[in-house]
Order: C-alpha cells, then structure tokens, then sequence
C-alpha cells in the first residue's frame, strides 16, 4: 500500500529501510539540482506574476460594479456601458493570458522539464 | 412537442451507440477510469467544455439574464476566467501525478487511508450536489417542455441513461457523449446568437438600445446596468466591518468560481485521460476557447430573451429563458418553425444533461471505489477485473442513490446545490491540493482538517445562509447566498492550522521526505503515467 502511493507505479520499496533513504536522497539531489532550479525559477517568474495580474483584473471588476456604479455605468458606444465592456475584456484577457502562457511553456518550460527528465533517466530514476 | 421527443430520440440513440462501442474497448482500470490516457488534446478541451457547461449555466445563466440584466452576465465572466487557475496551477501538476483521482495527488506525500478517507468525502459532497443540482433541473425542465412526462420519470430517465453510458463505457463513453453534446450546445447558441443579432441588422448598438429599454421594476435600473440581483444599499456587518452587501455578493460568487472549479473532481479527472502534461495544457487552452465563445453568447441568448421575448413570455421559471427564445425566433408558438427551434434547443438541453451527470457519476463513483474501496479497505490489493468491476457496482449504486434523492427534492433550488458544490470544491479541495503541490511542510493532518473542515463550513454557511430555503428566509444567520468570501479563507486556515497541530502531535516524516519528489514529478513529469499501449485481455464484464 505505502509502496503504490509513494512511487504511484514505480514501485519503490517502502520507507524506513536503506533504499528508501537513497531513494529519497535521490529525489532532493534532483530537486536541488541546476537543471531543476532553471525550471523553477522559469515558471515561478512567469507563473505567479500572472496570477496576481488576472485575480487583480478580474476582482477589479466587481468592486468596480459595487464601489463605482456610475462610473461603470458610462456610456461608451450608444448604450454598451463600461460594466459591460469591462467584462467582455475579462473575456480577451483570459484568452490571451492562456495563449501567452500556453506558448511559454511549450517553447521554455517543456525543453527545461526535458532536460531535468534526461537527468533523471540518467541517475536511473522514475521509469 | 413531438418534434422534441424525436430529437432527443435521435441524440439518445447516437449516445447509445457511442456507448455500446465504447463497452467494447473498456475492460482494464485506465480504460474505465481515463479513457486508456488516449484521448487528444482537442478532443478533451470539447469533453473538458462538456462537462462543465451544464444545464445550470445553459439554461441558468440565460435565465439569469433574461431576468436579472447584466449582474448575470457575471456568472458568465466567472465561469471562464476560473480556467486560468486550472491553466496555471492545476492541470499539468495533476496531469503529472495522479492516476485516475484527485486524492491520488494527495495520497502520494500523506497517509493513504486517512486523506484518500476525506477527500471520498468532499469529492462525493461535491459531485453529488452538482448532480442533484442537474437532475432536478433536468426534471422541472422536461416536465415543462414536454407536458405529459412527470418530473419523476424525467428523472429516472436521465438516471438510467447515465448509469448506461458509465457502467458500460466508461471514460471513453462520457467523454465522447461530451464531445456530442458541446458540439450540440455550441451549434445551438451560435445559431440563436445569429438569429437575435439579426433581428437588430446585425448592429450590436442597436441591440443594446433595446436592452436599456428594459427596465426593473424594483430597482428602476435598466437591463444593461450592473445592481439588479444583488441590489446596492444593502449592508452586511462581516466581522468588525460594514460592507455594501452587492459588492460583497459579487466579488464571493467570483471567489467561489474561480477558486471552486480547479477544485471539482469531475473537471480535475478529465486532466488523466490525456497522453501528457502538455496535452492537458493545451486540451485547457482549446477548453477556453469554446467555453470563452459560449459565455460571451449568453449575451446574446439572455438579454436577447429579455427583449424579444420578455418575462411575461417566459412565464415564471427562468430556466425556459433560452428555450422559449428559441421558439420566438423559430417563428412563434405553434408554428412549425416555433416547434422545430423548440424541439432542437430542448433536446440539447436534455443532452447537456445527460453529459454532465455521466461525468459526475464517473468521478464520484472513482471517489468510493478507488479512493475508499480499493486503496483503504482493500489495502490497495485487488485485481484489475475486480477493480474494474468494483467501479461498474459504485456507479450503479451512486446513480441510484441520486435518483432517489432527485426524486424527493423536486422543489430544491437547483442554484443553491450548485452553490455549495462550488463552495466545498473551492474552501474544501483546493487549498489543500496546492498545499500538496506547493507546501513543503504540509502534512496529513493539515490535509485532513483542510478538506474536512472546508466541506463543513460551506455547507453549514450555505444551510444557515439565505438561499437554501424557499422562501428565502428574512433574517438568516448568515447573511450572504455566496459563503465563498468567509469559507475560503477558513478552508486555507483550516488547512494550516491542522499542520502545526500535526506537527506538536510529532509530525509527518513521510510527508516532508516526499516532498522533494512530489514537487519533481509534478513539474517535470517523470516518471508520470504513461497513456496505456498495451491492450490487456482481461474478459469484458459486460
């Protein structure tokens, strides 16, 4: 039981004996490594930035709507308002933020994670 | 109403056939629970989109406009924006090292038994008020658009259908009754989009010179004005503060969405019936676009409602917003076109269903028999065949169950059971699977107290809140319909606090010690499940 949660099909023997420590030993030699530290930082910078620009974007929108009604209720084309462009905008800026990122990751992120799979597959880990 | 019964008639019978030769090809485990990891990329963002464009935001969210303006429309804006949480955050790490269940993820540092215990729980309070949620809306919307048939055999049919497809077919017949079914929705609300528009020359300022022109009695605002449904002026005390109850309304209806859907089991299993991590990426990415393109319709199917149709068109139950659109542009009621429009949109109601109840059952009956029946009462040690058939007994016996508890709720809110499905998925799941992902020092009885803690809380908050009753009650304990605000925060606390309580009872080794590698593998891949390339002649049990 212990053995098919930890490894999730690797298999690895279960904690406490001798080859369990390697084993784990092995994973933080991997998570410490510069190939792993690239990935990481590469996402990080990338990921929480983005986070924190779309909760921000889109929080803003129904404080607007409760803080600021008559401004959100300007008129901008005919009778489209600025509360409803606002929130079609929520919709372009999902869109580009998932293609922004969907981009990233395929041409970064993915040869990054490539690199520290190789590692791994050298060290004679994780099949 | 014939021209109903026959369209749903003809998209039963595909679902069938899609089941029948889905039954053929699902007979180990991977098959059953994640389509044998063979499903593509667009092939999921279809099934993804299926699965979540239920009839609450169908049918509901038209409603909601048709009725309320644009503070509907919010829901719609959400419901898609909550797809940059599942993006950045969720799908690819799950992707990466679960199997067939979110607890998967969470088994891997902590204790199996007691988190893979808790988290069959809040997987199974979510997905069963989500599935009765549909169920009752299934039934009140057949029995109003097909006089004749009761709300309880509606109900029984949609049960009975969905217990088919999952006990037979699996994961590879929900997912393609999904992709059936959003090609359906999408192909319906492009064409009433078009229809609406059209009767405005095709000139959006046009169309909302007309939408200003309806006005709430109530409020005196006009349709394109936000403040309609969670009026301005009202106050709620939150702790020491006083705050404008409309804005609070709002911005905890956004907390709930976009932290709640990266935290709904049926979406997250979706993620393991793709080949790798970036096959999920992008089946989100094409998931985005469809759901994207769908809400922004609702524009069209909603307010068009609302101004071609009206509330005395569309009688008392919002929920027959859309339909009734569709018999209106069909040319009216009992006209042959009226009838057709009104048969199409319908039946591709029923069928939404249908799909989202078939991907509900899927994941709550992976909750008991892999969760709960396999990994902690069996010890992990059973058999594929038995694993398989385990899962076929679990589905029945969950759609069963929700059948018979549909049945007895026929004057729920469907709304509010959708509410505290969102609330638990997003103060009970989440935080703890980022926890897992992200925390280095998070343990097992941190995981436990989060996905307990945080189920409790969203449903008492909702049960003593106002909505749950009808009538809503005049002074409710607590004073908000969306509990997402208070219950969020309290999820992330519960969560923490029950790791530094873990930590004084002695800690959890085995939860740190893995951590090195949780946070490799979920980044990286390595050593993720492989999508199944050996066929294994194990006999059908069907």
């Amino acid at each position: 039981m212990e053995t098919r949660n930890r490894g999730q099909g690797t298999g690895g023997p279960p904690v406490g004996t001798e080859t369990a420590q390697t084993r784990a030993s092995q994973w933080e030699v991997l998570a410490a490594s510069p190939e792993f530290r690239r990935l990481i930082t590469a996402k990080r910078n990338f990921i929480i930035p983005a986070v924190i620009f779309f909760l921000v974007y889109y929080f803003a929108l129904p404080l607007g709507n409760g803080l600021a009604p008559s401004l959100m209720n300007t008129k901008i084309i005919g009778n489209i308002n600025l509360a409803y462009l606002f929130a079609l905008s929520e919709f372009v800026m999902a869109w580009i933020l998932a293609a922004v990122y969907i981009r990233r990751a395929n041409r970064i992120f993915d040869p990054l994670a490539a690199a520290v799979r190789k590692l791994a597959a050298r060290m004679g880990m994780g099949s | 109403m014939t021209t109903t019964l026959w369209i749903t008639a003809i998209i039963v019978a595909i679902t069938l056939g899609i089941t029948i030769w889905a039954a053929r090809q699902t007979r180990t485990t991977v098959q059953f629970y994640a389509a044998g990891r063979k499903i593509n990329s667009w092939q999921n963002g279809l099934a993804i989109a299926g699965d979540y464009m239920s009839a609450a935001s169908f049918l509901g969210i038209a409603g909601l406009i048709a009725f309320n303006g644009y503070d509907g429309f919010m829901y719609s804006v959400g419901w898609l924006v909550a797809y940059l949480t599942v993006l950045l955050l969720i799908a690819e790490p799950i992707r990466n090292t679960g199997k067939y269940t979110m607890a998967d993820v969470l088994a891997y540092r902590m204790s199996a038994g007691p988190v893979r215990s808790a988290a069959a729980i809040s997987t199974l309070t979510v997905s069963g008020f989500y599935m009765i949620a549909q169920m009752v809306g299934a039934g009140s919307v057949l029995h109003l658009l097909v006089p004749g048939f009761s709300f309880k055999w509606a109900v029984v049919i949609v049960g009975v259908l969905m217990i088919g497809y999952v006990v037979l077919g699996g994961m590879i017949a929900t997912t393609w009754v999904q992709i059936v079914k959003a090609t359906l929705l999408m192909a319906g609300a492009v064409l009433l989009s078009i229809l609406v528009l059209g009767h405005f020359g095709f000139n959006p300022v046009r169309f909302f010179d007309a939408i200003a022109k309806v006005v709430d009695k109530k409020s005196g605002l006009n349709f394109t004005q936000p403040g309609i449904l969670y009026p301005h002026g009202k106050h709620v005390a939150l702790g020491p503060l006083t705050l404008d109850k409309s804005t609070i309304e709002n911005v905890s209806l956004g907390m709930a969405l976009i932290f709640g859907t990266a935290g709904l089991p049926h979406i997250l299993m979706r993620f393991y019936t793709v080949p790798t991590a970036r096959a999920a990426r992008t089946s989100v990415g094409w998931a985005m676009g469809l759901i994207g393109a769908f809400y922004v319709m609702t524009t069209f199917l909603g307010f068009g409602a609302a101004v071609l149709v009206g509330k005395t068109g569309i009688g008392t139950n919002n929920n027959l917003a859309a339909p009734k659109l569709a018999e209106f542009l069909g040319g009216g009621p009992n006209t042959f076109g009226g009838e057709l429009f009104l048969g199409f949109i319908s039946a591709v109601a029923f069928a939404t269903i249908l799909a989202v109840v078939a991907g509900l059952t899927l994941a709550a009956s992976s909750a008991f028999a892999h969760d709960f029946w396999m990994n902690v009462v069996r010890g992990g040690k059973e058999s594929e065949s038995e694993q398989v058939l385990v899962a076929r007994i679990a589905a029945v016996g969950v759609g069963v169950i929700a059948v018979l508890v549909a049945i007895n709720l026929q004057t729920a809110n469907a709304a509010q059971l959708v509410a505290v499905a969102f609330a638990v998925a997003s103060s009970g799941n989440l935080p703890v699977i980022l926890f897992t992902l992200f925390w280095k020092r998070f343990s097992t009885v941190g995981a436990v107290c989060g996905l307990i803690g945080g189920t409790a809380v969203s449903i008492v908050l909702v049960v003593i809140g106002p909505g749950l009753g009808t009538p809503p009650a005049a002074h409710p304990a607590f004073a908000l319909a969306n509990p997402g605000i208070v219950s969020i925060p309290l999820g992330f606390i519960f969560a923490i606090v029950g790791t530094y309580i873990g930590e004084a009872l002695g800690g959890d080794q085995r939860a740190k010690a893995m951590y090195p590698e949780i946070a490799v593998r979920s980044q990286t891949g390595v050593g993720a499940e492989p999508s199944s390339v050996i066929e294994e002649r194990i006999p059908a049990v069907v």
